[in-house]
């Protein structure tokens, strides 16, 4: 079937990229033709960004060669991939709010005059005939910042365009888009691939990668599993590609009877979560996790009182509970150990100590407000001991310690309150592997003692190994909540990706 | 670890060569009567700079501590022509002093202003009601009231009491930043608001108890300077927010909070107040005066960028 197709306009051979020394990706292939649409899957964190970015020219190869209209390319930035006819839509917006849809799509080549004013007839003329093109209504001379976050995207599919490229990359594009949208997107799809440009479109969405590619390409961890011809395959072939790792690491589930349901969730609303309704009970850990953006992390901050609900209730061992701020939560009973430590968790020009203390100070005051020295530096030994945190010194400045420390320290400020209902999230990322065993058995230990536990993890072979149960969360619903023995990986990604567990709702 | 240590130490070394180096140019200068009115004249400002080295640890900024020092004055002045008792008046004018800085507090944190404009526009409506209550002319405070006067011009045990007020705000200011927890608080909200919140911490209340702190000291200093004077000015004050501000900095506080000692704003201010002095002592008009404050800010906010780097 290959044979048959034309020659690729593009071919990356042999990608590696590291990160300080981390390899994001190793020698990966990956091939792109005219006139068809590529689609690029895998799991979050299998590489297709990273590889995407370096073709985009946002990121520097470690190692390989890329090959483009048959000649070597080498690229100094985006501005150079653009000019050589290479155009990405990223996941994320990127726009000036306060301009306008045709300042934004002509930002820094704005048509002139030839008196050297800027040209505003042909500005608005042309933003305008790219938004025809797609659909959109608005006047090209609308405010940015005053459109939905749809037809913002839209606005970047239409910058996108006007570069004329002859490959297009499409990293998750119909996320914010409505229906409407996403049809007149196919469509303009549709006429890029007639035209003979190579359209590269990665989206969790089985269905539009059924109904729009031509070739598959499946990453993971880093590495290319395989690339097909979309009609050589099924859902289910797909998703085993995707997630058919084994599973190499040991994961030391321990069984603990579970104790009463300590966290009740009944039919949560927020901007970001939708009827969500579960329990957790003392000494169990269920285990949340869904793609990228499907609102984890948002479920958990509303529960923590970190972000507004507007419906549903919620209870904590039995009682009302209505959490306004995270101030509230902690004093109820709850931890929130936040997936970024650097920017949410710790303080990291203060010390061990002082981070480990923070959230219990009020245990170390004595008379006229004095603090206890001497009463926080043994809580906080006490904890450095327990998690095993090197070096073994409170006085430690957070900055200096590993990932894995410095998680520890994350975690020791979470458990210092005495917490019946502990929110984890992502709590091995950015860990080592051995630092990634201790936090385990950490785990657990709670578990034993008898705390609720909410783990989220992007992580599959850990959310199965460690959790009693598993919720799976699509799109801000969760379209699942598994026993630990009928949950595999292929029906957590089926759930994930929102094949299933529609009906649910 | 050393090049904390170096960050601490500067402005301690600043002080010291500066020191030396007046003391070479002016044989005044290490008088006994010099010192103490180098110290008297730096005591508002440090006392100023202490509130508003508490603010700045959290980040923010407050720029309308001398309208209240003004405010505050006028209103100790017309409290002084009543009926009230001293012990009254003067607890009416700190508290007012809090009040004023609480309701910047509660605007930067609820309004969700930024601190910058919050006390500017504090800053220039408290100006405005001080030349408004006032007529614009300066009113006479205390005259013949010796208990008031003694605030700014008494000796106890041959130190000026403002030197005395002055080293009481340092010292109850270092016990609260150092070893208590709303002094841990204002750290962990200058270190990380979010990480702060995250851990259950009342980031606003803090906040806003921060402002009031600020609005509290720049009361008291109006107190003292009008008990000094016998006399509150409607346009005392103007510009002092710049030189707690400087102070704060020069002592080796980062603009960006988390980070910063009360040892090292008095040292700052002791910097700036020596500088001042040793120009007087030389005869330099005041304009190069302003020049030299300048650049001392420049020297320093440079250095703090070179360790930090």
């Amino acid at each position: 079937m290959d044979a048959a197709a034309g020659q690729p306009i593009l071919e990356m051979r042999g990608i590696t990229k590291q990160f300080s020394g981390i390899p994001a990706l190793s020698g990966v292939d990956f091939r792109a033709f005219p006139g068809e649409v590529m689609a690029l899957l895998g799991e979050n964190g299998a590489g297709k960004s990273t590889l995407m970015k370096i073709l985009a020219g946002a990121h520097d190869r470690t190692a390989g060669e890329i090959a483009f209209r048959g000649a070597p390319l080498e690229l100094t930035g985006p501005r150079d991939a653009q000019r050589k006819g290479i155009s990405i839509i990223h996941q994320e917006l990127n726009l000036v709010q306060d301009l306008s849809i045709a300042e934004n799509i002509f930002l820094g080549r704005e048509p002139v005059t030839r008196l050297g004013n800027l040209d505003w007839k042909a500005l608005n003329a042309g933003a305008e005939q790219l938004l025809r093109r797609l659909g959109v209504q608005a006047s090209p001379k609308t405010r940015v910042g005053t459109l939905s976050v749809g037809q913002q995207q839209m606005v970047e599919i239409a910058k996108a365009l006007s570069f004329d490229a002859s490959i297009i990359i499409m990293d998750e594009p119909t996320g914010a888009l409505a229906d409407a949208e996403s049809a007149s997107l196919f469509n303009v799809i549709r006429e890029l691939k007639a035209s003979g440009k190579a359209v590269i479109y990665i989206s969790h969405r089985l269905k539009e990668v059924f109904e729009l590619s031509d070739r598959v390409t499946v990453m993971r961890d880093g590495k290319l599993i395989g690339e097909v011809a979309t009609s050589a395959l099924t859902e289910d072939s797909v998703i085993e590609m995707m997630v058919g790792r084994r599973l190499t690491e040991r994961y030391p589930h321990v069984e603990v009877a579970p104790g009463p349901v300590r966290l009740a969730v009944d039919n949560l609303e927020s901007r970001y979560t939708h009827r969500a309704s579960f329990s957790v009970r003392g000494g169990e850990i269920v285990g949340v996790t869904g793609l990228m953006g499907a609102g984890r992390t948002e479920l958990a901050l509303a529960l923590f009182g970190a972000l507004a609900r507007t419906g549903g209730t919620l209870s904590l061992d039995g009682e009302p509970y209505a959490p306004g701020s995270p101030h509230e939560a902690v004093s109820r009973g709850m931890a929130y150990v936040s997936e970024d430590r650097k920017q949410r968790g710790l303080l990291l020009g203060l010390s061990i100590k002082d981070n480990i203390a923070l959230p219990a100070l009020k245990q170390f005051e004595r008379r006229v407000f004095y603090l206890s020295d001497q009463a926080e530096r043994a809580a906080a030994r006490g904890y450095v001991e327990k998690l095993a945190i090197r070096p073994p010194r409170e006085d430690q400045v957070v900055r200096r310690l590993s990932g894995g420390n410095q998680q520890k320290v994350s975690i020791a400020k979470g458990l210092i309150t005495a917490p019946k209902v502990l929110i984890l999230d992502e709590p091995t990322r950015g860990v080592d592997v051995g630092a990634k065993q201790e936090i385990y058995q950490l785990i657990n230990g709670l578990k034993r003692d008898g705390l609720a536990i909410l783990m989220i993890s992007s992580e599959m072979p850990e959310i199965l190994g460690m959790s009693d149960r598993i919720m799976v969360i699509h799109e801000g619903t969760v379209t699942g909540m598994l026993e630990r023995g009928e949950a595999t990986q292929e029906t957590i990604m089926r759930l994930a990706i929102g094949l299933e567990g529609r009906q649910r709702e | 670890m050393n090049k904390d240590l170096l960050a601490r130490l500067r402005p301690l070394i600043g002080l010291v060569l500066l020191s030396v180096a007046v003391a070479l140019c002016s044989s005044r200068f290490l008088t006994t009567s010099n010192l103490l009115t180098v110290l008297r004249q730096t005591s508002i400002n440090v006392v100023i700079a202490t509130g508003m080295t508490f603010v700045i640890l959290t980040g923010g900024i407050d720029l309308s501590v001398g309208s209240i020092l003004a405010f505050a004055g006028v209103v100790m002045a017309t409290l002084l022509g009543t009926e009230v008792p001293l012990i009254v008046s003067l607890g009416l004018v700190l508290l007012l002093g809090a009040a004023i800085g609480a309701v910047t507090g509660l605007v930067i944190t609820k309004g969700k202003v930024q601190p910058f404009i919050a006390t500017f526009a504090f800053m220039t409506v408290l100006r405005g009601a001080t030349l408004v209550f006032s007529n614009g002319t300066p009113m006479p405070a205390g005259d013949g009231d010796d208990a008031f006067a003694f605030l700014g011009e008494g000796y106890l045990l041959d130190v000026p009491v403002p030197i005395l007020l002055m080293i009481a705000v340092l010292a109850i200011a270092y016990y609260v930043l150092r070893h208590t927890r709303f002094g841990r608080y204002v750290y962990a909200l200058g270190g990380n608001e979010e990480a702060a919140r995250l851990s259950g911490l009342r980031t606003r209340l803090i906040k806003t108890a921060v402002y009031g702190v600020s609005g509290l000291l720049a009361a008291m200093a109006g107190i003292i300077s009008t008990a000094r004077l016998s006399s509150a000015t409607p346009t005392a004050g103007t510009g002092f927010e710049l030189d707690a501000i400087a102070a704060v900095v020069v002592g080796g506080t980062s603009l960006s909070g988390g980070s910063g000692r009360i040892s090292g704003t008095l040292l700052g201010a002791l910097i700036i107040g020596i500088l001042n002095n040793a120009l007087n002592l030389l005869n330099v008009p005041s304009y190069y005066q302003m020049i030299a404050k300048g650049v001392i800010i420049l020297i320093a906010v440079l250095l703090d960028r070179k360790t930090e780097s």
